[in-house]
């Protein structure tokens, strides 16, 4: 039976932007707009788009690093969006973890391997010293750097890339947390040392039976990664189904354009062109109408007159927002 | 004869620790009208071979051996001063990262002005109209010319870089990862652009990527790199279908694609070596599912194998 993890309703982010010194107004940045999607236990959510589309917002708004403007994120049953103290926020604070995409800059250089896999065990007040050394040494061997004892008390600039990756990994999980946000955790990685930290995930997501947000510009890794794709185009979700399914049959025009638009590593298969106009833009206090309606090589009147179209179910799961489907 | 005739060359950072050995023995060709790519990881040599081509080296950098033969002429051992006139008026390039190195206080188009102005002296008015040409060849409106960085997305400041590379009619361009930090869409549009350019100039082009995807589809031919040696160089097709160096086969089958059949990733041990003191033998050896004992003493030699693709290594897969 599955049971999920995180329930994400309506949720919204806008990032007031600094006006002139005599404008009274001040405009939005709408980076994150009526996003809604769960996450069972064990499953994993890609979220993908481009740049500038929301995906890492939503990250930050999920572990709570930003606060939300409006709407809900339920985890277990009960809403943490707006929580701001007490034993439910630490609760939430120990179940959900997060790793970054730069294993260059998110750990402090001045702290041994030791020092930063067992914070989170000291901030959360998790064993003593000689509990919390046996539990890094077990995580170190568990994200496949062995043996422990040679790597626990070496600093950051000591370690290669997919080492740090692998160590951000382990900071992540130390604390056994059953929601992970995984932001770009590849990307940085060459391709020979990618493979590596993508199974790592894989086998520790089955592992903890953990819930996951994937969150990536790489479709081709999306579909190793996760279950389900969610595809944001500048603060909307435009598209979510099936990983293959998204893949193999994408109905929203701008998925159509994207997935087209993905170099194939194999010179005999030749790409259908699907063009569409201009470039991304900032959403700063978007027209209502549907986001994607500038570029969008199928819209009509309709689309123009009418609000951002609503996610509607097109079948087992695969749901689309977007009038002309 | 080659357009662009590389042969033996080898290049190493001279460092307080020891030599780098950041290009070992690379031999490759380069026809006029033709794309090669160079793929390999970070440090795998890619972006040294290109500054070791238009001699762009930092102190230093030694150049020990080979030659660089451009239409007949081997530039290693030119001057300073006799270099200039290749650089950017023969062989040009678009640097990594380059959209990022446009100077933001002054605009785009004064900017290829003086590039231009610097190899080609010409009356301002003549150059402005060559800006506006090479807007238009790589998709520009010209009206933006006179705007300035800040004023530009991602890719038109590549677009922009890309003009420039273009200014002095080169017969070579070297593209160091031209659409890395760019998003998938920019990026499609910015390699077809760069392509039909190619095919309407009769450029040589030289792409280097760590994205096989990207080379498979820009490439005529492909150079693979690992640990500062070129591994292996063939044809774009022979490289995808049938590749004998160990290094490309798993190199080829590590990278995901979101079409075709979702096959199991190789997982390939261990991380490249550093090149101050490489693996004895062959570089790749310590990782090499096909390592005998030949591997660990003894150089693999860079050979043809069969017409045109050469390879460098004991044990190839046939």
């Amino acid at each position: 039976m599955n049971n999920t993890t995180v329930e994400v309703v309506d949720l919204k982010k806008l990032f007031p932007m600094a006006g002139g010194l005599f404008s009274r107004k001040v405009r939005y940045i709408h980076a994150v707009e009526d996003l809604s999607f769960k996450i069972q236990e064990g499953e994993t959510l890609g979220l993908v788009g481009e740049s500038g589309c929301g995906k890492t917002t939503t990250g930050k708004l999920l572990v709570k690093l930003i606060p939300p403007t409006g709407g809900h994120i339920y985890f277990n049953g009960s809403d943490v969006a707006t929580i701001e103290g007490g034993a439910l926020l630490r609760e939430y604070r120990r179940k959900v973890q997060m790793i970054f995409q730069d294993p260059y800059e998110s750990m402090n250089p001045r702290k041994t391997v030791y020092d930063i896999i067992a914070e989170p065990l000291v901030v959360q007040k998790v064993g003593n010293i000689v509990e919390r050394e046996t539990m890094v040494a077990e995580m170190l061997s568990g994200v496949g750097i062995v043996p422990p004892d040679t790597f626990m008390f070496r600093y950051p600039h000591e370690l290669s890339g997919g080492q740090r990756q692998r160590v951000a990994i382990a900071r992540a999980m130390v604390i056994n947390p059953s929601f992970l946000v995984a932001d770009e955790p590849t990307s940085m990685l060459d391709v020979s040392v990618r493979t590596g930290v993508m199974k790592l995930m894989l086998q520790l997501r089955k592992e903890f039976n953990l819930a996951v947000l994937y969150i990536t510009h790489d479709l081709a890794v999306a579909r190793y990664m996760c279950d389900r794709l969610a595809v944001m185009y500048l603060g909307r979700m435009v598209e979510l189904g099936e990983t293959e399914e998204v893949l193999q049959n994408p109905l929203h025009p701008y998925t159509k354009a994207l997935i087209s638009a993905i170099p194939i590593p194999d010179p005999t298969f030749t790409r259908e062109a699907i063009p569409i106009k201009g470039g991304v833009s900032k959403p700063v206090d978007p027209h209502p109408r549907c986001r994607f309606y500038d570029r969008c090589p199928v819209a009509t009147d309709g689309c123009e007159k009418l609000e951002h179209p609503p996610l509607e179910d097109k079948g087992s799961g695969h749901y689309v927002a977007c009038y002309e489907v | 004869m080659a357009l662009l005739e590389v042969s033996n060359l080898t290049m190493h950072y001279t460092t307080r620790v020891g030599d780098v050995m950041a290009v070992d023995s690379v031999d490759f060709t380069l026809e006029r009208g033709r794309a090669l790519g160079l793929v390999g990881e970070s440090g795998c040599g890619k972006t040294s071979i290109a500054m070791t081509i238009l001699k762009l080296l930092p102190e230093n950098a030694r150049i020990l051996g080979g030659q660089i033969r451009f239409d007949g002429v081997d530039l290693v051992p030119l001057s300073e001063d006799q270099m200039r006139k290749y650089r950017w008026d023969h062989i040009s390039m678009v640097f990594q990262a380059a959209m990022n190195s446009l100077n933001p206080v002054y605009t785009v188009g004064d900017q290829i002005l003086e590039a231009i102005q610097h190899h080609m002296p010409m009356k301002e008015r003549v150059a402005r109209k060559r800006i506006a040409e090479l807007f238009n060849l790589v998709g520009l409106d010209p009206a933006v010319m006179d705007q300035y960085p800040h004023e530009y997305s991602g890719g038109m400041k590549q677009r922009a870089v890309i003009a420039m590379a273009l200014s002095c009619d080169p017969s070579i361009i070297i593209a160091d990862e031209p659409t890395t930090a760019l998003d998938v869409i920019v990026q499609d549009r910015i390699l077809k652009q760069i392509d039909k350019i190619r095919e309407e100039l009769n450029m040589g082009m030289i792409y280097i990527s760590h994205d096989i995807a990207v080379i498979a589809e820009v490439s005529d031919r492909i150079g693979v790199m690992y640990a500062g040696k070129m591994v292996e160089f063939a044809d774009t097709h022979t490289i995808f279908k049938s590749p004998v160096h160990p290094y490309t086969y798993a190199l080829m089958s590590t990278f995901p694609s979101v079409k075709g059949d979702k096959r199991e990733l190789v997982e390939l041990p261990g991380e490249p070596p550093n090149l101050i003191e490489p693996p004895l033998g062959c570089r790749f050896h310590p990782r090499c599912p096909r390592a005998t004992a030949v591997c660990q003493e003894q150089e693999p030699v860079f050979t043809e194998v069969t017409n045109e693709h050469f390879c460098a290594c004991w044990n190839q897969r046939s």
